[in-house]
């Protein structure tokens, strides 16, 4: 008897405790992504009413060229992206765990993500100016000559990936240095008494036992990746040509520029479904929910 | 106690002045003009005590998709300050009051507005905003540059130019580009890898318009946009527009330019700002930017005459318009009436912003800028030369974005400039149809 009580008194504790939360998300995640399901099915310019169009959005979004240009590129955007993203975010982790335990290195690590993207990205669109910015002046001066970066087709998205990953990877390392703090001390120390060299630790003690942070740190950074917009609406509007013309920034195009409120809902259902789709791949296969240390 | 009621006695009076007095909402996106229009609207509610004006002011992207939602959700502003690029489709939606009817009941004498200004906002019969300034394009010179390389200001006001050899006008751009070692581009030795100022420069590729980039050239050498107003036939694929872009994508090649890729970031202005760049096209929206960033001397003039024997320059105007979701319609109408009358003209006039729309006031914008020492008759000069009005059409969005590619493309050197303007052509005909 009191053991169901307790239940029951436990589970409205905390269901008490995550009803803001759930508040939050119905109003401003479910419900819109709800309509916005009921939006593809119409042809709607935002200022009129909305006809009911069936699938017409969906068969023309798979014929359209440019829908297929905008996945292509945010995933490309993703591989430019995340790798390099992750390993650096891990190797300033380990390096601040081994070597510091200062609040202002931490703090400063962390201070790019604490500005906001699109003074990111206008500082660094100053700084990369293929003509006045600092970057190509020192290029210039030591000898490897000045870039385009953000204005040449070829290197834009790579510039965008570069901007970011500047701004993101001390996010990445502060999440990474709090899973290696849950670590316990005495394996590396058995570790070491065994004559284990430092990269052998980092192998097989670190990396496994670091997996659950591995697999948020990969779900939210590649979906945040995918859906990178700001920077890109700050530095290159999609353009040279269509080189940076990435899927969220078509969508929004399509929604407000363009007033094809239905057409664009109906891609970004279909990106919200890849990202469904990714996630729970990604969680199977690391097996996210588990941990190593129990 | 007797204090006390006359204390809220008054308190009473004044909501009730307040209760009775209509406010409406006016935006524009344009900051240099706010302080004028605040003005404007200080003197309109002093000749109308019973209508408040509450001005609000955003930058051009925020500004228009606050106001397509606003029209979506019921906030959009009673009045508002519309473009030529973007009332076609509210006026399609029915966003736009149609002014017709009180433009006629109250005489306001639409001929007071400079050429075809208000024309172009009205379509089959109805009328969507009422004028309210003007602006056309000039070239912006660093005088010093000139004077080192012994160009005259009468050289610089007489120039002329085609798509073959460039003409006077490439003279003295070959003049004013200096490579690293001092040699300008007439020079055999001259080193096109290594240009420390360049010449002139192209602000970028320009969408439909090229309004400051190749709109003027193109039309100088006899191109038009379509063959009217509204019309959805478009010549995008004429040669007399390949040949402008074609010329245009050479001057890079030759070092009188910095490539397209290397401008597209702070592009042209902020070069002639940094001295990297001699001659610059720009609107007369620009002039108070410039006056206040450029150190040295500078000088605006007119653009080159190009093959047709005459200058050109796109005429372009605001309107201010009325939302259909207005509750306070006649209010507003009284609003924008005033906004369009020679008394808010004159204030803009001037605070020496932009020129108005009425005929006759863009004298007063010059005097005010002569006042602070600054030479803006260059833009009356082009007022006064071949003007051609911005192309109008339903789908101007996709149109844009068709062309943007297309010259991005051609400035790119990626296609041929012939075959570019084709397929956009086709494609932006597919559009209208």
């Amino acid at each position: 008897m009191s053991q169901v009580t307790g239940n029951i008194r436990s589970s409205l504790i905390g269901f008490g405790l995550i009803f803001p939360a759930l508040v939050g998300f119905s109003l401003f995640y479910a419900w819109p992504a709800i309509r916005a399901i009921a939006i593809s099915f119409t042809d709607w310019n935002l200022l009129s009413e909305p006809t009911f169009v069936g699938f017409d959005n969906y068969i023309e979004m798979v014929q359209d060229g440019q829908f297929w240009n905008g996945m292509k590129l945010s995933a490309y955007y993703v591989l430019l992206n995340i790798p390099l993203q992750v390993v650096l975010g891990l190797f300033l982790a380990v390096a601040m765990d081994r070597l510091t335990r200062s609040l202002f290195v931490k703090a400063t690590v962390l201070l790019p993500y604490l500005l906001s993207n699109v003074l990111v990205a206008m500082v660094w669109l100053w700084m990369l100016d293929p003509i006045l910015g600092i970057v190509n002046f020192f290029l210039d001066a030591i000898g490897i000559g000045r870039q385009s970066f953000l204005g040449d087709p070829e290197q834009a998205l790579i510039s965008v990936a570069a901007i970011n990953i500047w701004r993101h990877m001390g996010l990445c390392a502060m999440l990474f240095l709090a899973g290696l703090q849950t670590i316990p001390r005495y394996l590396y120390e058995a570790a070491s008494l065994e004559g284990a060299s430092e990269w052998k630790m980092f192998r097989m003690i670190t990396l496994p036992l670091l997996r659950p942070v591995m697999v948020f740190v990969l779900v939210t950074s590649v979906t945040g990746s995918f859906q990178i917009f700001d920077t890109i609406a700050v530095t290159t509007m999609g353009g040279p040509m269509d080189s940076t013309r990435v899927i969220v920034y078509y969508i929004i195009q399509n929604a407000f520029s363009f007033y094809k409120m239905g057409y664009a809902s109906a891609m970004s259902m279909t990106l919200a479904l890849v990202m469904l789709i990714y996630t729970l791949f990604q969680m199977k296969i690391m097996r996210a929910s588990e941990s190593d240390l129990a | 106690m007797i204090t006390r009621t006359l204390a809220l006695a008054s308190l009473a009076a004044g909501l009730g002045v307040m209760a009775q007095a209509t406010e409406i909402r006016y935006v524009l996106w344009d900051s240099n003009q706010l302080p004028a229009y605040q003005q404007c609207a200080a003197d309109f509610t002093a000749a109308n005590p019973d209508i408040t004006v509450k001005i609000t002011q955003s930058g051009w992207d925020d500004y228009w998709t606050a106001l397509s939602t606003g029209f979506v959700s019921g906030t959009a502003p009673d009045v508002f300050t519309n473009h030529l690029a973007k009332y076609p489709e509210f006026a399609k939606n029915n966003q736009l009051v149609d002014l017709s009817d009180w433009v006629a009941r109250d005489g306001v004498d639409t001929s007071l507005y400079s050429g075809g200004l208000y024309d172009i906002w009205g379509r089959d019969a109805a009328q969507f905003g009422l004028p309210k300034d003007w602006d056309t394009i000039a070239m912006i010179v660093n005088m010093d540059m000139a004077e080192a390389a012994g160009i005259t200001l009468e050289e610089l006001n007489n120039m002329s130019w085609n798509p073959q050899d460039g003409g006077s006008f490439e003279q003295i751009v070959r003049k004013l580009t200096i490579d690293e070692n001092g040699n300008n581009a007439l020079s055999a030795d001259f080193d096109a890898d290594n240009v420390a100022v360049y010449g002139y420069q192209n602000p970028g590729s320009g969408g439909m318009m090229g309004q400051t980039e190749w709109g003027h050239f193109a039309v100088s050498n006899g191109f038009t946009y379509q063959p009217e107003p509204w019309d959805g036939e478009f010549n995008y694929d004429s040669p007399k527009l390949a040949e402008t872009l074609e010329y245009l994508a050479r001057m890079p090649e030759e070092g009188l330019s910095a490539s397209f890729q290397d401008t597209r970031s702070l592009g042209s202005d902020s070069m002639f700002v940094a001295g990297k760049a001699a001659i610059v096209p720009n609107g007369s929206w620009m002039i108070n930017y410039f006056d206040n960033n450029v150190k040295g001397n500078y000088q605006w003039i007119p653009l080159p005459i190009g093959p047709t024997g005459q200058r050109a320059t796109m005429f372009n105007g605001l309107a201010d318009s009325i939302w259909t979701g207005s509750k306070h319609k006649e209010e507003a109408w009284q609003w924008v009436k005033y906004l369009g009358s020679a008394d808010c003209q004159s204030v803009v006039a001037e605070k020496g912003v932009v020129f108005p729309a009425i005929d006759g006031m863009a004298e007063k914008t010059t005097q005010a800028h002569q006042a602070r020492g600054i030479d803006s008759s260059a833009f009356l000069t082009m007022a006064n030369a071949n003007t051609f009005l911005a192309p109008i059409a339903d789908n101007g969005a996709r149109i844009n974005e068709a062309m943007e590619n297309a010259v991005q493309t051609i400035l790119l050197g990626k296609d041929d400039a012939q075959d570019a303007l084709d397929k956009a052509n086709k494609k932006i005909l597919r559009y209208n149809r």
